[in-house]
């Protein structure tokens, strides 16, 4: 078997959506930690977002089928839990494509603007949102609630 | 018995039990905020229940999975502490009693994140980023009732009153402690007595209540002498699927 390279497995994985976020990928995400052939065998490193996700099965099973479209099978996946996943991991495309998707990308506690109109006059609806890794807030400009990627 | 078994099942048990009533709001909170902000906290506990539960399994080495541990054990086998499963009462004693809990667990995480057990310190080092977020919250609302409305006022200072008691058995130790203490994997919990002090002393201050004088404190959860009645309701509950249809999967 012809082994492909780590760096265009890295490409197949950034073309697997996160199950709940589809417009990031899992590589945007920060959770894949590490590719690494083992013989024949392909070690991918996962690391949870959160340790209740209850995504994080779908994205186990997102990976080997991601992987398996592109004939490898023989894979093993690896939870590693330290360090600890951190919103600082997410690519700036990732943070982009969360903008432009009405979803506020982490910044240094609060968010930085309204993803919707760029305002900044905001207000905090909720600690938490839809999802595990988001919190609620609302910008007084536009009157919009927005998604505010919490920053951990 | 093995003491780290022990002190893992006290550990995923409090998350387990706590969590459990927690998820009892779900669709029955005041506003749709605190549903959903109630019910991630109880997921964030959950999934640190597998992890605690899921090593304690390992670390017996009998073949029990986190699942097994969670649903196919009866009260007298539980290791939780009393607070954790007491009645949810109003909002406001839910979030007086979660603030108590997290409060405790922060500490607690912060320092098991040193642990000599590798294993123990990558849970804790994961748990507690979650743990920090919910006291940061559960102390926000209890100074937003308790420095509220004469209404909110009362019924934080009676939830208080109420839960007070149930404090002290976090800081009790025995000898599975004492074993943890010998081997460098967790603290003596009467250690963390005075961090939590300050944290809760001010975080009251704040709210404008009153600790209680009292230095009672029930116990019997945490050594599983003797729990309240209120644990057995709850498993009846949380076990009813797994104990009327053994092994099933969806």
């Amino acid at each position: 078997m012809v082994k492909p390279e780590i760096a265009q497995i890295w490409d197949w994985l950034d073309a697997v959506p996160d199950p709940e976020i589809p417009v990031i990928s899992l590589v945007d995400l920060g959770i894949i930690r590490d590719v690494t052939w083992e013989g024949d065998m392909l070690n991918v490193t996962v690391t949870p977002t959160y340790s209740g996700c209850p995504a994080t099965t779908q994205i186990n099973e997102d990976i080997l089928a991601g992987l398996a479209a592109n004939g490898l099978t023989n894979v093993t996946l690896k939870r590693q839990l330290s360090p600890a996943w951190t919103t600082d991991w997410l690519t700036e495309k990732g943070a982009a494509s969360l903008e432009k998707f009405g979803i506020a990308p982490p910044a240094k506690g609060v968010p930085a603007r309204c993803p919707n109109c760029h305002g900044t006059d905001l207000e905090k609806s909720s600690q938490f949102g839809s999802t595990p890794c988001k919190a609620l807030w609302k910008c007084r400009s536009c009157l919009e609630p927005f998604d505010y990627f919490k920053c951990i | 018995m093995d003491p780290l078994f022990q002190f893992l099942l006290r550990l995923g048990d409090n998350t387990l039990v706590l969590g459990h009533r927690v998820s009892e709001w779900c669709g029955h909170s005041p506003v749709l905020e605190e549903d959903i902000a109630l019910a991630n906290t109880a997921l964030d506990m959950i999934g640190q229940t597998q992890l605690w539960l899921g090593l304690a399994g390992e670390v017996e080495g009998k073949g029990r999975s986190a699942d097994d541990l969670a649903f196919l054990r009866d009260a007298w086998d539980f290791r939780n502490v009393l607070l954790v499963e007491l009645p949810n009462g109003d909002f406001g004693q839910t979030m007086m009693r979660q603030f108590l809990f997290d409060a405790w667990n922060v500490t607690m995480l912060g320092k098991l994140m040193k642990s000599s057990d590798q294993r123990v310190a990558d849970i804790a080092e994961k748990a507690s980023k979650e743990a920090a977020y919910h006291v940061e919250r559960s102390g926000d609302t209890v100074v937003g009732l308790g420095d509220g409305t004469p209404e909110s006022h009362a019924r934080m200072q009676a939830a208080l009153d109420y839960l007070w008691p149930y404090v002290g058995e976090m800081f009790a130790s025995d000898e599975v402690d004492a074993a943890m203490v010998k081997a460098g994997i967790a603290p003596d919990p009467s250690s963390l007595r005075d961090e939590y002090d300050a944290l809760v002393t001010r975080v009251l201050t704040e709210a404008t209540l009153t600790k209680p004088d009292s230095k009672y404190a029930h116990k019997g959860g945490r050594t599983g002498y003797m729990h309240t009645e209120h644990l057995g309701h709850l498993l009846t509950s949380m076990q009813w699927l797994q104990r009327a249809y053994p092994g099933a999967k969806w």
